[in-house]
């Protein structure tokens, strides 16, 4: 076995050099880095490959295993696809931070200990919000900065959990847990705020959308999908997660439905799908965990499609609201049909890579007799279609005439939205493709004739129900307040009125001060005299000439006094 | 045949008038064409639970046309709840930008 550089390491060699060099050289670091990783990450074998010590704590950077492999995998694929997409039109600094931001989620695929999976967890914060920040508008940083403060109070989060198991067990491996303690809770907690589980999903919806039309394809594929892969690794059968993972998908759906913004109704989308992968790991048996891996692997390529889809539009429009754009078929015939094959892939439709991904999730289901979590996630699977498999091709490029006639995708763009597209369509029609290399052993055949014949009726009509309910879903220009409101809103009120409080008793105290000064000053004027009394005033009590008579009178009287207190004694 | 014409006057693009001019898919022809077999794939596959049993785990779902039925309902259902939390919860599109630079 020869030496080889660990994948992240590659990567992130990768995202430096892409700043120091030009042209030619700069297009193949961004191209050939993502496949040199590949090639690394097929060398990881089973098992603990490095360890280091560290204070005492054996740390090991890089541990490989099947469904590490697969999260690692698609996320150089991804990096490489959004790479092509992006390098001619990218700022050369969102690359790098993109690349790096590939190589946080590759390091946390091989993190083998709890304290290398927090580093890269961290690595990949960091440059997400580098990532958001090139959308370059105040908007973009506005919602970058409430990102990073998301993010890192999810880090800290996720680190107190890690120090509680480190102190209370000893051991830092990376190993399934269950959440009965504070410790494992607080683990649980930072990675769910990854996920963009409730009640803060919103940092999402907010900041990608926020972000460059080439940025956000990056963004839609790594924080989430690591945490998935996360939630795998540490906290399989975890009961919590069924009910996260349920509201998640319901979430998603009802904000996507009631969303104008293009790129926000696939975010709400991806909070939708994660829910799908949450709710499988906490069912957590060999066929659900299966899913879950399979899924997220599926829908990194099928969102990424969307989101590129979604990108050439805003890029060759500036417009980003369904208000605005419309009737885009015309002269983005590629777009269209590359944006529909995604969208027919998240719906789950026979034959695209969503439909033999998502089954397996809703067996899992099935073979556990969760009968409530089965029927919602075949109500999920045709909201799905509602929300992101027609809503979005429809008001993008059918729905009316714009009078917008912008020019189809860049031939980059148009080349990694064809690769994703055919990836989409591959793994619908070729499953075992994807089957072989999930974590564990698949008896599974999705194309059983009864169940394409069930998901068809159910997205058909739900087709059916979208054209009828058309009227019901006309564009406003609103947003949908969320559980943010809380903090974008909610608390600067209170933070105001807590100030307007603090400088009402801030006058009041000044005021009282004024008074007591003022009576002191009178009182100390009466007795001692002021400056004035020298102009013939009357002088201050004590300052005044007394007649001899009363000093005899008081010095005899404490005399007496005192002649009285020594014989009492 | 009632059903199929009573949708295809349901107005797909509303806002426009694409002339016979346009794009071959904004015609209204081709929008009535389009309607018409929407409706016979709608109709096909239902009637193909004939052929084909669907197994169902739980009985409900194998019950004939339970998809149809069940996907047409979901997505009504959800649609109005959307409606309905829209009401409390839409806001202007300025809202947070016009909060937030003060």
């Amino acid at each position: 076995m020869i030496e080889f550089l660990p994948p992240a390491l590659i990567m992130l060699i990768g995202a430096l050099l892409i700043g120091p060099t030009r042209g030619a050289w700069r297009s193949a670091v961004v191209l050939l880095t993502p496949l040199l990783t590949l090639v690394a990450i097929w060398q990881v074998p089973d098992g603990v490959v490095t360890t280091i010590s560290f204070l005492e704590y054996p740390i090991e950077p890089l541990e490989g295993s099947p469904v590490r492999r697969l999260f690692a995998t698609i996320f150089a694929i991804m990096a490489f696809a959004g790479g092509l997409f992006a390098y001619r039109q990218a700022k050369w600094y969102e690359l790098a931070a993109a690349f790096a931001y590939a190589a946080g989620a590759i390091g946390v695929s091989f993190a083998g200990d709890l304290i290398s999976l927090f580093l890269f967890w961290e690595l990949m914060a960091l440059f997400s919000t580098v990532v958001v920040w090139c959308g370059g508008t105040p908007a973009a940083r506005a919602a970058g900065i409430r990102y990073a403060v998301m993010h890192l109070i999810g880090g800290v989060i996720l680190k107190v959990g890690i120090e509680g198991v480190m102190v209370h067990t000893g051991s830092i491996e990376v190993q399934p847990m269950l959440a009965v303690n504070f410790d494992t809770w607080m683990i649980l907690i930072g990675i769910l705020i990854n996920a963009a589980a409730p009640p803060i999903s919103a940092w999402l919806s907010d900041a990608y959308p926020e972000s460059s039309p080439t940025g956000s394809v990056f963004l839609s594929a790594f924080t989430t999908k690591t945490a998935v892969l996360a939630l795998i690794l540490l906290f399989p059968g975890e009961p919590v997660l069924i009910g996260v993972g349920l509201y998640m998908v319901m979430y998603g759906i009802i904000y996507a439905l009631l969303e104008n913004d293009i790129r926000r109704i696939l975010a709400f989308s991806i909070v939708n799908q994660v829910g799908f992968m949450v709710c499988a790991v906490g069912i957590g048996t060999q066929m659900a965990i299966n899913g879950a891996a399979a899924h997220a692997f599926a829908h990194i390529l099928y969102k990424a499609l969307l989101f590129m889809s979604a990108g050439v539009v805003i890029y060759r429009t500036g417009f980003n609201k369904c208000t605005e754009v419309g009737g885009l078929f015309r002269t983005m015939p590629l777009t269209a049909v590359c944006g529909i094959v995604g969208a027919m892939a998240i719906s789950g439709f026979p034959l695209t890579s969503g439909f033999t991904t998502k089954t397996l999730i809703s067996q899992a289901a099935a073979d556990q007799g969760l009968v409530a979590v089965y029927f919602l996630l075949a109500a999920a699977s045709a909201g799905v279609f509602l929300h992101a498999g027609i809503k979005f091709p429809w008001f993008v490029f059918f729905q009316r005439d714009s009078g917008l006639r912008p020019k189809d995708a860049p031939w980059n763009m148009g080349a990694a939205m064809v690769l994703f597209s055919l990836l989409c369509i591959l793994f619908g029609v070729a499953p075992e493709l994807l089957y072989r290399f999930l974590p564990y052993p698949v008896d599974y055949q999705p194309y059983s004739p009864g169940k394409v014949v069930l998901y068809l009726q159910l997205l058909l009509f739900s087709g059916l129900a979208f054209f009828l309910l058309l009227p019901l879903m006309r564009r406003t220009n609103t947003i949908t307040l969320d559980t943010d409101w809380i903090w974008r809103v909610g608390l600067r009120h209170v933070w105001s009125s807590g100030e307007s409080l603090l400088g009402r008793a801030s006058a009041l105290l000044s005021a009282s001060r004024t008074r007591v000064m003022t009576l002191t000053y009178g009182r100390a004027n009466f007795y001692f005299g002021g400056q004035e009394s020298r102009d013939g005033a009357p002088r201050g009590v004590f300052a005044r000439a007394w007649p001899i008579g009363t000093t005899a009178i008081w010095i005899a009287l404490l005399l007496t006094a005192y002649v009285t207190f020594y014989y009492l004694d | 045949m009632s059903m199929e014409t009573e949708k295809s006057k349901n107005p797909l693009s509303p806002g426009s008038t694409p002339g016979e001019s346009d794009a071959w898919l904004a015609r209204p022809a081709t929008i009535r064409l389009l309607w018409r077999v929407f409706t016979a794939v709608l109709v096909l596959s239902v009637m193909v639970q004939l052929l084909f049993k669907v197994k169902g785990y739980f009985g409900l779902d194998g019950w004939f046309g339970f998809g149809a039925l069940y996907g047409f309902l979901s997505c009504v259902l959800m649609v109005l709840f959307a409606k309905f939390l829209g009401r409390f919860l839409k806001r202007d599109e300025q809202y947070h930008r016009v909060d937030e630079n003060d």
